[in-house]
């Protein structure tokens, strides 16, 4: 049974006859929850900038610009809370804003800007948090231009996202009525001015510096750091590049104390994070959780556990730049440190759960062909890396792959690592490396046996008619969209190897479970 | 252009309105998901329904509102109906025809339609 | 303000050098050249091919050399294992998709990718290779764009965006789908690229070649009918040496007329001869807008280059350019009337080739308007210094060993005015020669104007002379050209007298130079020690203006009359008209 687990009744209990949870407050799924970053998310109106205020929206940001707290007691603030990037990369937040705030510009320039491209496959933490609570996102960015002596902002949005940005646009809107963005913010002095940028379906724009490029109206490409944004970024000047949910904590941080903040999650990843829980699980959806909460946890108490009695396998962490944790590791703490240490990394926050029918080469396969799409194609290793990876996959898959493959992979990925230009092309390796040391016996399944143990490879799958099952109803050889069974009426149906095109629809159809696959 | 007691008043408006469990009047919230995940689930003639069910009745206690992602997306259309000294309540897979029998059970009888609500999921 | 001084250490080698200097530039100045493919100095520096990648302590991943600048403390290992591997994989994986023609292609042996690869001892490549490869596109008369050859380095999108102000090729799609090409891929003719050929010069591999035209000139050389004429421009003889391994910058003249004349050329005339000419009729045509108030400035049009850019991006300054036609074109109208009027030799039968630094003058040689009364075109085929030198080498000439050659003097004879026309600067100064002098009447008898020489992108100077003030300024590189339209459009400058030349440097850095490697051309002055040679030759001279020359005074004796005259306009002058950017 799948129902929302209620904390009213104990977990994993088949056959209910206790109280049901009428209020998601009382489910398992919502239990082992702290939100923070979505603390408005589906509680207030995010078309209001007066339910905004209601729930204790500017009261940061009035109370900084009537004090005229010094900006350096703001950086110091969010240094000492341990905010880290949410955007994968986990950098001290505070550090950064104090390298922008450090930054000297030559005609005194500097920009704050917002990471709203968000574009790893199953992700929709940002999309969440931008459709729910945009406020949140403004405030955070007016205080962070306040702290690092900038002016003008922007908002990198995927324009895939079309309700956010709709809600970004109303938001700025009313901010501005309210002369709570702008021109003098609440007759301060304080200048802010805050405008969105389409992205244009490159998830590559989503690095930091092919996002500023990209701003910039060029190619979005990264560029090689040094320089750093932080010094020389947008247009030249010192910028500051945060991402959205990085910026969702900010208030709260401000308005409840550093220590407060630090208090949740380990020693070296404070606070919670938000995770886009999708795959083979009962409640996918959003959730937000402390730092080192085990992955045990949420896919068993939050998560509700694998649909259809099937076996959790692995759990795939930062998308296609992060790595697979599989089911023995299953009490691994989510914290950056400590996903990093198992050879994956928190990335963004899309968790992919995966069952005992997922094929770990199939699933390294997908990934990598999500990056070749995506790679901007600028630096060799990466544009050519990562398309002939994904040929000696193919060619696994396809049956034919030689163990001598498996060590040029190896080699491929570790030279991807060491040489690509930017994190794309550097974690790209990251989903095949992990999957080729977790489930090695997966792969070379493929390679000496030439078979899939979880049944996905088209290629190595092998459909059989058993002869004491078979019928002869010929309904099989009637859907055959390849014309590959023969049979006479009554009579044993054969497949045809040669034209068999591993569809399936054969087993599908027929009655008597005579149709087998290998 | 708002004055900072101008914002203050607002904030202690706005606080009393959205902290419905500790009011003691009889205004309930009805909240819609209305992120992406829920219009795509189809939320958009759910929230229609229950304005039009509140107007048709002339309940104006009542306020029907939109809201962000909930978060247990898988359970599209969402709604989420805050009443005074009471936790609030959960109701999922919503369609435009349960909304009568929502809105004349719970909202008007305070009558939880247990069988709609999240624990009654699968 | 003095630059500060970082301390690091290179190979355990500790080296000093000003603050800003990239690792690369600080390892060439302890003696230690790192690898390098998309690199060009000050045009292209964008850390992509990952060819230079060095490992430096504490970093997370290999760095790129060329665009690490230096820090205090710094550890650099430039030759480490990992490092070595990474180069070769990383040019495994680009020979990978690379089409493999090397026996044929043009740049076997000096193509830096081919180079790289035999430095690095890649001969196996792993990844698999079987992809159709596109096809190459041949629609302009002057290169061949062959992408199945292209490394992806982005010189020549630099060389087309940065310098030229063009930006006609650039990286179209993304990812492995990547490749250069025009505005939806049209092809070249189709859009507004210039001829220039700076992308060929950029080109580290056989992607961008020159197009070759030696099978019309041994074709014509062979025909026993046609009377075959040559002619050099400035540039070329500082130039050739280099397809034969002399230095950079050595005058070969000499061997240059005598290999001419040993590949079978009936008359080798020089195109220095038709530049004094061109002097004779620009600078009376400057005197007369001068003091009959006519349009100013007056922009030169010797650079096709140059003048196609003018016609398509800026058709309103057209009526300032010089309707003079270019020494190429001056040189074959010539030939095909006065030369063969003095010879008896009827122009038809005169297959004129011009050996030209220049891509843009095989463009040059088709265009319609400079067709001569006589139904011919000036110049039959316009051939690069390379193709030069691979006709020689054919003809099996040991070039560093001919003896000097001479000249025919009737169009050969020129005067230093006529050979500095090769350098940025080089018109102008020959110009200035005979105008001043005109101007004052012969009381101011100028020799050198060292003001308007030198590599600088754009340059300025004004003269006092009686009763005016000539203010002239020469500028290379269309970007830079663009900069002093603007300013002269919008009035904020006021010049008499321009000089443009499509390439940056002038004609010694033209698209149809020898191929010299990145690293040449990034730390070596190729273009100055080419340009010195030129004003070098010119002190050497006797005579040194061009209306000094006596076979120029005899062809206005002889034939055309005075410079401007009716019959000099008819032969030695057109006119040029708006182009469209684009023809799809």
């Amino acid at each position: 049974m799948e129902h929302i687990r209620s904390v009213t009744r104990p977990p994993h209990t088949e056959g209910d006859t206790g109280e049901i949870a009428t209020s998601l407050n009382d489910t398992q799924f919502y239990h082992h929850q702290k939100r923070i970053a979505l603390r408005n998310c589906g509680f207030i109106n995010p078309e209001s900038i007066d339910e905004y205020i209601g729930v204790d929206g500017y009261t940061a940001l009035s109370r900084i610009l009537t004090e005229q707290t010094p900006p350096q007691e703001i950086i110091d603030a969010i240094k000492a809370s341990g905010l880290r990037g949410r955007g994968g990369a986990g950098f001290a937040t505070g550090m950064k804003w104090q390298f922008t705030a450090d930054a000297v510009s030559d005609d005194g320039v500097k920009y704050v800007c917002c990471n709203a491209d968000e574009g790893d496959p199953g992700a929709f933490m940002d999309r969440s948090v931008l459709e729910g609570d945009p406020f949140s996102v403004l405030e955070a960015m007016t205080i962070a231009a306040y702290a690092v002596d900038s002016h003008q902002g922007y908002i990198y949005i995927r324009a895939e996202y079309p309700i956010a940005v709709k809600r970004l646009q109303i938001a700025i809107t009313q901010a501005k009525e309210y002369g709570l963005l702008g021109q003098n913010i609440l007759n301060s002095g304080f200048d802010f001015e805050l405008e969105l940028r389409l992205g244009a379906g490159a998830f590559v724009c989503g690095e930091e510096t092919a996002l500023l490029v990209s701003i910039e109206g060029k190619r979005g490409e990264p560029r090689p750091r040094p320089p750093f944004p932080a010094v020389k970024g947008l247009f030249a000047r010192p910028t500051l590049l945060n991402n959205v949910e990085t910026y969702a904590n900010i208030t709260w941080i401000l308005n409840n104390g550093a220590d407060e903040f630090a208090a949740i999650g380990t020693e070296k990843s404070k606070g919670t994070k938000v995770f886009a829980l999708g795959g083979k699980i009962v409640n996918t959806g959003l959730v937000e959780i402390p730092m080192g909460t085990t992955l045990r946890t949420i896919i068993e108490d939050i998560g509700g556990g694998i649909p259809n009695g099937k076996k959790f396998k692995a759990a795939q962490t930062g998308g296609p730049s992060g790595g697979c944790i599989p089911a023995d590791l299953i009490d691994t703490p989510i914290d950056y440190d400590s996903l990093t240490a198992i050879g994956s990394m928190m990335g963004s926050g899309g968790l992919i759960v995966m069952d005992e029918d997922n094929c770990m080469v199939d699933i390294a396969k997908f990934f990598l062909e999500f990056i070749i799409d995506e790679s901007c194609g600028k630096c060799a290793p990466c544009r050519i890396g990562t398309k002939r990876l994904h040929e000696l996959l193919c060619k696994i898959t396809d049956g034919n792959g030689t163990m001598e493959d498996l060590d040029t992979i190896v080699e491929l990925c570790y030279h991807l690592k060491s040489s690509s230009l930017c994190a794309l092309g550097q974690s790209a390796p990251n989903p095949v490396l992990s999957t080729l040391t977790r489930f090695r016996s997966e792969y070379e399944a493929h390679v000496l046996e030439k078979r899939c143990p979880a049944g996905v490879c088209k290629n190595l799958l092998h459909y059989e008619i058993l002869a004491d099952k078979c019928k002869g109803c010929t309904l099989c050889a009637r859907n055959c969209p390849a014309d590959a069974i023969s049979g006479t009426v009554k009579g044993l149906h054969t497949i045809d190897q040669e034209k068999c095109i591993k569809c399936g629809v054969c087993m599908d159809h027929c009655k008597f479970d005579a149709v087998v696959r290998h | 252009m708002k004055t900072l007691e101008e914002l203050q008043a607002i904030r202690e408006t706005m606080q009393k309105q959205l902290n419905v469990r500790e009011s003691d009047g009889n205004n309930i919230r009805v909240v819609v998901g209305m992120a992406t995940c829920g219009i795509a689930a189809g939320a958009r003639p759910v929230l229609t329904a229950f304005l039009d069910e509140v107007n048709q009745h002339n309940l104006d206690h009542i306020t029907v509102t939109q809201t962000g992602c909930i978060g247990v997306c898988r359970l599209e259309p969402i709604v989420e109906i805050f009443a005074p000294g009471e936790e609030k309540v959960t109701y999922v897979n919503m369609k435009p025809e349960m909304v009568p029998v929502i809105v004349n059970e719970h909202l008007v009888n305070h009558k939880i339609v247990t069988e709609y609500t999240i624990g009654a999921a699968e | 303000m003095e630059t500060k001084q970082i301390n690091l250490k290179i190979d355990h080698i500790p080296v000093a050098v000003p603050e800003g200097t990239t690792v690369l530039e600080a390892a060439r100045s302890a003696g230690i050249k790192i690898p390098t493919l998309c690199y060009l100095k000050d045009l292209n520096e964008i850390g992509a091919c990952r060819i230079c990648v060095v490992e430096v302590k504490g970093a997370r991943s290999l760095m790129a050399s060329c665009v690490y600048p230096v820090s205090e403390g710094m550890e650099v290992f430039t030759n480490t294992e990992a490092v070595r591997k990474s180069r070769r994989l990383t040019l495994e994986l680009i020979l990978s998709n690379h089409r493999m023609e090397c026996l044929t292609c043009s740049r076997s042996g000096s193509c830096e990718l081919q180079q790289l690869a035999l430095e690095f001892g890649v001969d196996t490549v792993r990844y698999y290779t079987g992809r159709p490869q596109p096809q190459p596109e041949t629609s302009t008369l002057h290169l061949v764009r062959d992408n199945s050859k292209c490394v992806l380095c982005r010189r020549c999108a630099a060389a087309c965006r940065k310098t030229q102000e063009v930006g006609v090729i650039g990286p179209n799609d993304r990812g492995f789908q990547t490749h250069i090409g025009s505005a939806f891929d049209r092809d070249l003719n189709e859009v507004d690229c210039v001829s220039c050929g700076q992308c060929v010069v950029a080109c580290p591999t056989g992607a961008l070649t020159v197009k070759d035209d030696t099978q019309q000139v041994w074709a014509a050389l062979a025909d026993p009918t046609k009377h075959v004429v040559v002619g050099a421009a400035p540039s070329v003889r500082v130039q050739l040496g280099e397809c034969f391994g002399m230095p950079v910058g050595t005058n070969v003249e000499g061997k240059m007329l005598t290999a001419l004349r040993r590949l079978g050329f009936d008359k080798v005339f020089d195109v220095n001869h038709a530049a004094d000419m061109t002097i004779m009729e620009e600078g009376t045509e400057f005197l007369h807008r001068l003091q009959e108030g006519g349009t100013l400035p007056l922009i030169t049009s010797c650079s096709p280059g140059w003048v196609r850019y003018c016609e398509q991006h800026h058709p309103d300054m057209l009526s300032h350019v010089s309707t003079c036609k270019s020494p190429q074109q001056m040189f074959g109208s010539l030939v095909k009337s006065y030369y063969a009027e003095q010879a008896g030799i009827d122009p038809k039968d005169i297959f004129v080739v011009s050996i030209m630094p220049c891509t843009a003058k095989k463009y040059e040689v088709k265009r319609e308007e400079q067709r001569m009364a006589n139904g011919c075109m000036p110049v039959d085929v316009s051939l690069t210094t390379q193709e030069l030198a691979r006709m020689i080498t054919a003809a099996g000439l040991m070039f560093t060993q001919l003896p000097d050659g001479e000249v025919d003097p009737m169009l050969g004879m020129a005067s230093g005015a006529g050979v500095i026309f090769g350098a940025t600067g080089g018109v102008m100064e020959a110009a200035l020669r005979t105008v001043v002098e005109v101007v004052t009447n012969g009381e101011m008898k100028p020799l050198e104007f060292k003001q308007v020489r030198g590599m600088q992108g754009v340059k300025e100077a004004s003269f006092e002379l009686p009763g005016k003030t000539v203010r002239v300024c020469v500028a290379s590189g269309l970007a830079n050209a663009k900069q002093v339209l603007d300013g002269v459009k919008s009035g904020a400058l006021q010049y008499d007298f321009i000089e443009f030349m499509g390439c940056p440097g002038g004609c010694v850095n033209g698209g149809g130079q020898p191929v010299q490697s990145a690293e040449i051309r990034s730390f070596t002055d190729v273009r100055g020690l080419r340009a010195a040679a030129l004003y070098s030759q010119d002190q050497r001279m006797t005579y040194r203006k061009s209306h000094e020359n006596p076979y120029v005074q005899k062809i206005y004796s002889d034939y055309l009359e005075k410079p401007g005259s009716h019959k000099a306009h008819a032969l030695l002058h057109c006119t040029y008209a708006p182009q469209k950017k684009y023809r799809v």
